[in-house]
């Protein structure tokens, strides 16, 4: 149980969610937050990490159902409930590497950068994000890459010129993930992408996230929510 | 001095809580969080006598109080389970309940056949799964074709056998009472509840196979009242299940006759219930001066 920091709508129905505490993860993992102490709703949802600090933990999200409605209603000083770090996060990565991010899609890619830009192996951590109708955080974002570009209503991958760098690490609409594996795939670079489901535990034993790759069935949770882009789609 | 052991088809159990079948895995995710050896009983993901893929499209529907899953028994096939999982299940040194499904007596008697000379504590027949287009359920519906099915499956195992019943099913206790002269040693219900959501803006069911299980707390009354019915009808123990929550809703199952009870959507909710649960019961076998759950047992 966490005390709430902060729970702050940043534009319409996206809010910052700070939790009290010393809390670990790594870049792409997530946490299952209950949203209320009470038993409605049954299943905590995940959300990934938005950043981790000496004292606490932020989770940027979006108000989708009843459930992520209910958090936003949490205020300062309120306990919550969550649980984890679950998931295998992004790979270690060398060389340049881009982070691709579309729509809540960003959300992970604030901690991965941030944890990205003092590794000795890394040289460039570039991020592109692309919004659908505003930007959030831009100058928080520009602090923790070495470029960043960003695009309203368009599409974040036509700004990526992909053949650039050794590695990707994406998050965001389907659409764009598969889009980022192809070009990858042309290129020789690999793309990794991390997928949202719907699950019940986190922890892999619901099998509710369950997804088709190349090599079977694989739990988001678990084996996830980080594949390799080529694993996934059909590219 | 209080007891917390059960005697369930001979066989005892440590304590009544066993986790439900296919909330579960085959106990090691939970294992990473508390000792799953402290549960009574672990019964393990709906086998099939081959690996199955599961159900496409959408697997899990949020509703108020419950949980409507559409997995389509998801599993890596008796083999891969013998092989694989079963040395790890054998780790926590608690009752291992192997639960089996199939579309025909044919796949239901192989995979069982296949038990017979492995070292388990019991086979669950699931005739009650809704998930799957063949088989399972559809055995579990009505008390006749329940009956074959337990009978043949009697003759062959080695292993006590129970039969997991559907609430779906037309007579609930006349399919339990067609197990037990079938043979069954011994009974768990219920399933989850055949149930359905429809995504408004698409115009379309949530779900690919339209129907699916609904469990969790919303289902917890309607459960009680099935085992409490069947365990009025019936000679052979009864593991009772369906929305138990916390360790008041396991005494409630007990009063209504189970020996045992199974613990499904909870683990989801809180991964930590197992453990939760067995000291609630222990703590108020203590402030009641309760030395044995045979004090409490069915007395409604």
């Amino acid at each position: 149980m966490g005390m709430i920091l902060k729970n702050e709508e940043l534009i319409k129905d996206i809010f910052m969610l700070e939790i009290e505490g010393k809390y670990e993860g790594k870049a792409g993992q997530f946490y299952m937050i209950k949203v209320d102490n009470t038993p409605y709703p049954l299943l905590s949802r995940p959300v990934s990490i938005f950043e981790i600090t000496s004292n606490s933990i932020k989770f940027l999200y979006k108000v989708v159902g009843e459930g992520t409605k209910i958090l936003s209603e949490k205020k300062k000083g309120d306990s919550i409930s969550i649980r984890g770090p679950y998931g295998n996060g992004f790979p270690p990565v060398k060389g340049k590497v881009a982070l691709v991010g579309g729509g809540m899609g960003a959300a992970p890619l604030y901690e991965t950068a941030k944890q990205l830009m003092p590794d000795p192996e890394v040289n460039v951590v570039d991020l592109y994000l692309g919004f659908s109708h505003e930007i959030i955080l831009e100058d928080s974002w520009r602090k923790v890459c070495s470029s960043f570009f960003y695009d309203i209503g368009g599409i974040i991958t036509d700004y990526v010129d992909v053949s650039k760098y050794d590695v990707i690490l994406s998050c965001g609409p389907d659409i764009m993930m598969k889009k980022l594996s192809e070009l990858g795939k042309k290129a020789g670079v690999p793309v990794y992408v991390s997928i949202e489901s719907h699950m019940a535990c986190g922890i892999g034993a619901c099998l509710a996230c369950s997804c088709q790759t190349k090599y079977g069935n694989k739990k988001v949770c678990k084996d996830g929510p980080v594949f390799l882009g080529e694993d996934i789609y059909d590219v | 001095m209080y007891d917390m052991k059960v005697q369930f088809a001979n066989i005892e159990f440590k304590n009544p809580v066993v986790a439900a079948s296919g909330t579960f895995g085959f106990g090691e995710e939970y294992h990473e969080i508390y000792d799953v050896g402290v549960l009574g009983g672990i019964s393990s993901k709906g086998l099939t006598l081959s690996k199955k893929a599961g159900n496409t499209g959408l697997r899990l529907w949020e509703t108020p109080m419950g949980i409507i899953n559409s997995i389509g028994l998801e599993n890596p096939g008796v083999e891969n389970f013998i092989s694989n999982e079963l040395p790890k299940m054998k780790r926590y040194r608690n009752r291992i309940i192997v639960n089996i499904g199939g579309s025909s007596e044919e796949e239901y008697i192989s995979a069982v056949e296949r038990f017979n000379d492995v070292d388990i504590d019991m086979i669950e027949l699931n005739i009650s799964c809704p998930n799957v287009k063949e088989g399972c359920m559809a055995f579990g519906i009505h008390e006749d074709s329940a009956g074959r099915l337990v009978k043949k499956v009697k003759q062959i195992t080695k292993h006590p056998l129970i039969v997991k019943l559907s609430p779906n099913a037309e007579n609930i206790v006349k399919v339990a009472c067609a197990c037990e002269d079938a043979g069954a040693d011994g009974l768990s219900l219920i399933n989850t509840i055949k149930a359905m959501a429809i995504d408004i803006n698409n115009r379309k069911p949530v779900f690919e196979n339209i129907y699916a299980g609904l469990s969790g707390p919303a289902i917890k009354p309607i459960a009680l009242r099935m085992v409490h019915e069947v365990c009025k009808s019936v000679k052979i123990p009864v593991m009772g299940m369906g929305g138990i929550m916390n360790w008041q809703d396991a005494i409630e199952f007990i009063m209504a006759g189970a020996h045992l009870i199974q613990i499904g959507t909870v683990n989801f909710v809180n991964p930590e219930a197992g453990k939760e649960i067995i000291s609630g019961i222990e703590a108020f076998m203590k402030t009641e001066g309760i030395k044995s759950l045979d004090e409490i047992r069915g007395i409604i």
